[in-house]
């Protein structure tokens, strides 16, 4: 079984977490419908390190997690507001 | 038997002729340039070839050929969709793929089988009387059959399921079949490659030219070659072909897992599949069984496979026949599933001026194999979008209309 680190519970199974998909800039009021469609729709699909949404189900925590999305390792986890660690 | 070794013992040259021309180098221009020697792309220029006269058309592909998702599907075909744009699209490929062994003269090992989907809820059984009645509507054979019919067709399935997940009906596809998948691939190879179509195996593709908004030509591993048209057909590579040309797409990656178990006896004719149990089965013709669940949680661009996916289909194929509890899985595999937000393939013209796409082929690209080709190779050939996959264009994200399939492999609705 693949562990995830959730930064309040530390280690856990990677059943125990959602995956939240990648953490993406939301355009502001003023943009137009095709910049809102870019945003709604499109994604970097091309591999790489990606900073991710996750998301720890029993203890209902959302955190970041920085990821090589084509090796499957996951470099760093840290809670939304931290500091990004080293 | 003994006389066939004598003649390849003796010969000097291999007696047989080969299924494909290896060309020994590659061109410097061609009319068209598929990316992809899987069962989509060659078809594509099997049908450029002999149906548009379009003969100077390369097939390149990083791998060999059908050794992506055309070689890891769990090869099921049916048109037992839920939109009528899906449905008409479906249904087209399912009579292709009726004669294509007689147009190859290969033995795809077509059998059709009948296909059941279970429901295990009352909304599910809502879905699938939904279903059926779009299906009846535009033509192709589905119903509703109670649980009773299931265990007449398949007796050795235990319909409480282990308790938990009884089933309460099925959507029942009469022309629901299974094909032997590498030897679509070769057909169609062969078929291109006897009408003048070069396949270059190990020729991966690492840029595309495009100037003033048209496509000039491709860079490849070998060298260089000048085109006008780029049709990409490359599952989940996608994303990165993609990027070779500045476009952006919904396409998102996750892994899809297989298996299959030790060959036994026949005892499972027709197709099962259940949503809430995550389980697609049929039995090949060697007696294995083919097993496939849902796609990987997550966004992962590998091939690997992992053990919770195998603990957890077996789990759930106990759930439906627990008699195979003894019974061994021989091996599994992954393939990169090109996901879309709407469940539809993306197919046709881009932004980019003679770059053709077709992919988001996610979960559901096999069974398409053949009404693909026939599309694609119009829409390259003429430069006008098929009228069978006008829903499908990546230019509907941006105009918000998106085709909503939910009848897709394994996905919950």
């Amino acid at each position: 079984m693949k562990l995830l680190r959730c930064p309040v519970n530390g280690a856990r199974p990677v059943s125990e977490f959602v995956y939240g998909g990648e953490v993406r800039e939301m355009p502001g009021d003023a943009c137009t419908d095709a910049e809102w469609a870019d945003y709604v729709f499109n994604r970097s699909g091309i591999p790489g390190v990606k900073i991710e949404w996750w998301y720890h189900v029993a203890s209902g925590t959302w955190f970041l997690a920085k990821r090589d999305v084509a090796a499957d390792h996951v470099l760093q986890t840290w809670l939304p507001g931290e500091e990004v660690p080293e | 038997m003994a006389y066939q070794l004598l003649r390849f013992a003796l010969a000097s040259r291999h007696p047989e002729t080969r299924m494909f021309r290896t060309p020994d180098r590659l061109g410097e221009t061609y009319d068209v340039v598929v990316i992809g020697a899987g069962g989509h792309g060659l078809a594509a220029a099997y049908y450029l070839a002999r149906d548009h006269g379009v003969r100077k058309v390369a097939v390149l592909d990083r791998g060999y050929i059908g050794g992506g998702n055309t070689g890891r599907n769990t090869t099921i075909i049916r048109s037992n969709y839920l939109t009528p744009e899906g449905v008409a699209f479906y249904d087209q490929s399912v009579s292709l793929w009726q004669d294509l062994a007689q147009d190859f003269d290969l033995n795809l090992f077509y059998s059709t089988r009948g296909h059941y989907t279970l429901a295990h809820t009352d909304s599910a059984v809502r879905t699938m009387r939904w279903r059926a009645e779009v299906n009846k509507h535009l033509g192709v054979r589905s119903e509703l059959v109670g649980p009773e019919e299931v265990k007449r067709a398949c007796p050795r399935i235990d319909l409480d399921c282990g308790g938990h997940a009884p089933i309460l009906g099925a959507l029942f596809h009469a022309p629901g079949a299974i094909a032997r998948h590498d030897a679509v691939a070769w057909g169609y190879g062969r078929g291109a490659s006897q009408r003048g179509v070069e396949i270059h195996q190990q020729t991966e593709v690492t840029g595309i030219d495009v100037e003033a908004g048209r496509v000039k030509g491709v860079h490849t591993t070998r060298g260089y070659v000048s085109t006008r048209k780029v049709l990409c057909a490359v599952a989940g590579f996608t994303p990165r072909v993609t990027h070779m040309v500045g476009i952006r797409t919904p396409i998102y990656v996750h892994p899809l897992q297989a298996m299959v178990s030790e060959p036994m006896k026949p005892w499972l004719d027709p197709i099962l599949v259940s949503g809430s149990l995550h389980v697609y089965v049929s039995q090949s013709a060697r007696g294995e069984l083919v097993m496939g669940a849902s796609l990987d949680p997550y966004e992962v661009q590998s091939t690997r496979s992992t053990l919770d996916f195998t603990e957890g289909l077996a789990a759930h194929m106990l759930d439906m026949f627990p008699f195979l509890s003894h019974v061994r899985v021989n091996r599994q595999w992954a393939g990169m599933a090109d996901m879309t937000p709407d469940f539809a393939p993306v197919m046709g013209k881009t932004p980019v001026e003679g770059f053709y796409l077709d992919a988001g082929w996610g979960t559901w690209g096999f069974k398409a194999t053949p009404v693909c080709g026939k599309t694609m190779s119009y829409t390259v050939a003429t430069d006008r979008t098929h009228e069978l996959i006008r829903a499908f264009s990546l230019s509907r994200f941006e105009r918000y209309e998106l085709t909503g399939e939910k009848g897709a492999a394994s996905v919950g609705h």
